[in-house]
């Protein structure tokens, strides 16, 4: 028999001037020692569900039709009260960021013990024992010692061990983990999958995996629900869901996937999803004012060259040389990149990737080596017209898109505002005129240029990112995890813009990020860093099918294996 | 921990250091003291004769340490007007003061607290609603006003409680006087230390309650109801603590200016404390008692703010275990 069953469930958030379908009649269930996975995109209404079977929906969020069982009992009719007793006790949850989870005020023990005295009748001693042998069982050593510290005394992947022990608590029958794997490092990434797979055998429980990542999905899970905007549009065992795909969505969702086994020169676009999009009309690049001035003095060598660069982040200053410490974020590290080239930077959190990307447009100044850009060395450069130079040749487009534009800007200024500053055009007219064939060349519409960031979702605002980075008429942009915070759908799009912009105006790229599935779709060579030094830089494909750097092997072991994706692309309508 | 301790206690050192100069410079700049001292019909000789006694012609340097010194000893000279030691005088009047701060502190924290945490967990009860719009009253009425508006109600038209002084005292030991042993001493007490700590008792609950819509936000305080917590452990356990370092600081310092600034409340009640010692003494241009009371009233924020410091150690554990 399952052990959860949910019926027909709607959820529905109702306002003021109408009600919104958060969830729309979905069924699933899920048996002991089994894990289903709940996929889709932001909006789908994925965590709503979860919410929805723990009792805890955000207000004024309500059950409108359906039910939902455990173990045969009907648990959505239930009081306040009793929901709280299922709650831990029954059914366990695990969250995204482990390292917001936990109470930073209270030690390990404290949460383990009073969750468990909250649910087992148990002496203080022996809640204690039982806390111990968790943290044991979730893989942490020494648990005698560890229980007595604080969450801030764990790093991330531990930290979210301490939370599936906290879940785990007082024997549920059902454990639901939203996201829990998105904050984490791809090897912790696979530690916490495995530790998660084998509690789930090990104590029969069962699991509801919610998630936006389609590794994780074919990685752990025995079923799987496709949802997108709160309707489910495929449901089944995952090898069949996922290689033989029956939705129009689903089958678009896997194509858009990006695959660190093949590489492919576009990504399909998710059709299903754009259908009523407008075409935005083309301008031609190579005539225009984005394509004009382009005609840089070829360097005859390498665009960039690092030589030796170190940086170091001084993290206790002191008067007394002796007593500073410091950081040494990055080490020793030379690369080139070729005219026209696209060089990928991989590696973990931490890894020093964006320190390397902040050095090289000025953001920091380098302790050690050397930084040349065309054949100029930029940490020589003394006067602010020569760097204004360097700097107008080269942009960012950083990951976060909510907090790299000004929301009290409109998006016209945001885009005009790098083009009045180095004077690039000659009168308001020709800025105006820019600037709205910019917006249309990204695919936003001149329309766009009257709002405000605000009112743009993601993948747009990534959009007027790149817009306002190719304002200057940069030679080499540097795209730092550009595509992190967004959905696959959105991220197949913002990917294939940006290699169309660079084949239209053969720009230079730097592309950092911790996917290696992206970054061998958009990278010619790729450097793998780690702990502040580059371990390895090879062509892209050598590096994938015959990597020299043992890490790098470690970290192409630990990627979330594919093979049970579809390799069909949707048929364009 | 103990060399953060240790740098705190330095850096408090230097600030009663710098204070101590400026109380010292009152003396040399509001009016010459020996004019203060004597009455008008004192020859030239015999002032002459005080200024070489009182040491008022040695230089600076040796004047001033010799005010820290004394300072130090608690002396701080005669006042001009009772004739008597400064020390004294404050001695006397403190336990009125301190008892009344301490009472309206008291006050503040038991009311505020709970309010704050009300409202901050049910934004939208009607509690909440009466006691924002209640707090909004608190911060906007100046102390003399809700002072004379309370003597009015309660002395004058009800004549429940007495309007003016400490009632019946008790002596303790040899120079604490304390009225919380009678009736009397206990009654008088009440409407200073509600004119007194009812502003402090808004900012506390405004604080709390902001602090509180933070934290119960947070991840971890969702995780703990996702863990079946009772509402009590969240709350009190989770929450409440979470929001103690802002608080503690503004508690601190309202704490340091509910003593400091008692004058107004004291006035209105006619209270036989240091509020009233140091406005009668500004309008006698009585110097030592207004550089014995700046004196006091800087030790008093340092301490405090030293003790407050020390309590992030306690609360928060980010502070006091270094990452391994």
């Amino acid at each position: 028999m399952a052990v959860l069953d949910i019926k027909n469930l709607t959820v529905d958030f109702p306002g003021r001037k109408s009600v919104f379908v958060a969830v729309n009649d979905v069924s699933l269930s899920i048996e002991a020692g089994k894990i289903l996975g709940v996929v889709g995109e932001s909006g789908a209404g994925k965590s709503t569900v979860g919410n929805a079977v723990i009792g805890l929906l955000q207000e004024p969020g309500r059950i409108a039709a359906g039910e939902i069982d455990l173990n045969g009992v009907r648990i959505d009719a239930l009081n306040d009260k009793s929901k709280r007793k299922l709650r831990g006790r029954r059914i366990g949850m695990i969250f995204q960021d482990p390292l917001t989870s936990l109470d930073p005020l209270q030690t390990v023990e404290a949460q383990l013990v009073e969750t468990i005295r909250t649910h087992l009748p148990l002496s203080a001693k022996a809640a204690r024992d039982r806390a111990v042998e968790l943290i044991g069982a979730v893989g942490i050593a020494n648990p005698h010692e560890r229980i007595r510290q604080y969450p801030h005394q764990f790093s991330g992947g531990m930290r979210q061990r301490v939370v599936i022990a906290l879940a785990l608590c007082a024997e549920p029958e059902l454990v639901i983990a939203d996201e829990p794997t998105t904050a984490l490092d791809v090897s912790i990434q696979a530690q916490i999958l495995d530790l998660m797979k084998s509690l789930c055998t090990e104590r029969n429980v069962a699991m509801l995996v919610i998630t936006h990542d389609m590794g994780v999905i074919a990685d752990i899970t025995d079923h799987v629900a496709v949802m997108y905007q709160g309707n489910l549009v495929e449901y089944g065992a995952t090898a069949q869901v996922l290689g033989r795909p029956q939705h129009a969505y689903t089958k678009s969702l896997i194509s858009a996937v990006p695959r660190p086994d093949v590489r492919v020169d576009r990504f399909p676009s998710i059709d299903y999803i754009e259908k009523d999009r407008t075409p935005q009309r083309q301008i031609d690049i190579a005539t225009h004012w984005l394509g004009k001035a382009r005609a840089y003095d070829r360097a005859g060598g390498p665009l960039v060259s690092v030589r030796e660069l170190d940086m170091q982040f001084e993290t206790r200053a002191s008067i007394l040389p002796s007593r500073r410490r410091s950081f040494q974020a990055v080490r020793k590290v030379s690369f080139d990149i070729a005219e026209g080239e696209t060089f990928g930077l991989v590696g973990e959190s931490g890894s020093g990737k964006s320190t390397i990307a902040r050095l090289i447009t000025g953001l920091y100044q380098p302790s050690g080596g050397s930084i040349t850009f065309a054949g100029t060395e930029l940490t020589s450069l003394g006067k602010r017209r020569d760097i204004l130079a360097m700097r107008r040749q080269m942009q960012m487009i950083f990951q976060d898109p909510y907090s790299s534009l000004n929301a009290r800007m409109r998006v016209k200024d945001i885009v005009a505002e790098p083009i009045r500053f180095h004077r690039l055009a000659s009168d308001r007219s020709e800025v105006r005129q820019i600037v709205e064939d910019l917006l249309d060349h990204v695919g936003l519409g001149a329309a766009a240029g009257r709002k405000f960031p605000h009112e743009f979702s993601v993948g747009q605002r990534q959009r007027i990112s790149i817009a306002r980075a190719l304002a200057t008429r940069p030679r080499f942009l540097i795209c730092d995890e550009p595509t992190s915070a967004l959905d696959v759908s959105i991220q197949a799009q913002i990917l294939n813009l940006l290699k169309d912009l660079q084949a239209e105006l053969g720009l230079t790229m730097l592309f950092i990020s911790h996917d290696l599935a992206v970054v061998r779709q958009m990278c010619d060579r790729i450097g793998v860093m780690r702990n502040g030094e580059l371990c390895e830089v090879a062509e892209t494909d050598q590096l994938f099918e015959a990597p020299r750097h043992p890490y790098t092997s470690e970290l192409l072991s630990l990627m979330p294996s594919m093979e049970l994706l579809s390799r069909e692309t949707p048929a364009d309508p | 921990m103990i060399l953060f301790a240790a740098r705190r206690l330095f850096q408090a050192l230097i600030v009663m250091l710098v204070v101590s100069f400026l109380a010292f410079t009152m003396f040399r700049f509001v009016g010459d003291p020996i004019n203060q001292m004597v009455g008008i019909e004192t020859s030239l000789e015999d002032r002459a004769a005080l200024r070489e006694s009182l040491g008022l012609n040695d230089p600076m340097p040796l004047q001033f340490a010799r005010f820290v010194a004394g300072a130090l000893r608690f002396d701080f000279g005669t006042s001009y007007q009772f004739r008597q030691p400064v020390a004294d005088l404050f001695a006397k009047r403190i336990p009125a003061t301190l008892e009344l701060s301490l009472t309206s502190a008291l006050f503040a924290l038991v009311i505020g607290v709970p309010m704050g945490i009300h409202a901050g967990l049910k934004r939208e009860s009607a509690l909440s609603k009466l006691f924002m719009s209640l707090s909004l009253v608190g911060i906007s009425l100046p102390t003399f006003f809700i002072g004379i508006l309370l003597i009015f109600l309660f002395s004058v038209t009800l004549q429940w409680l007495p309007s003016f002084g400490r009632g019946d005292t008790v002596q303790i030991g040899s120079w604490w006087t304390t009225g919380f042993l009678t009736v009397s001493g206990l009654k008088a007490l009440i409407l200073p230390s509600i004119t007194l700590g009812l502003y402090q008792m808004t900012l506390i609950m405004r604080l709390i309650r902001a602090e509180m819509m933070e934290v119960i936000r947070s991840d971890y305080i969702k995780f703990a109801r996702a863990r079946g917590l009772p509402d009590r452990i969240v709350h009190f356990r989770h929450a409440l603590k979470n929001t103690l370092v802002p608080v503690v600081t503004i508690t601190g310092l309202q704490l340091g200016s509910i003593v400091a600034f008692a004058t107004i409340t004291e006035t209105v009640f006619q209270w036989p404390g240091m509020g009233l010692l140091f406005l009668h003494a500004v309008q006698n241009v009585d110097i030592p008692i207004m550089s014995a009371y700046l004196m006091l009233t800087a030790l008093l924020f340092v301490t405090i703010n030293f003790i407050v410091d020390l309590l992030y150690f306690l609360i928060d554990p980010r502070l006091r275990v270094g990452r391994p």
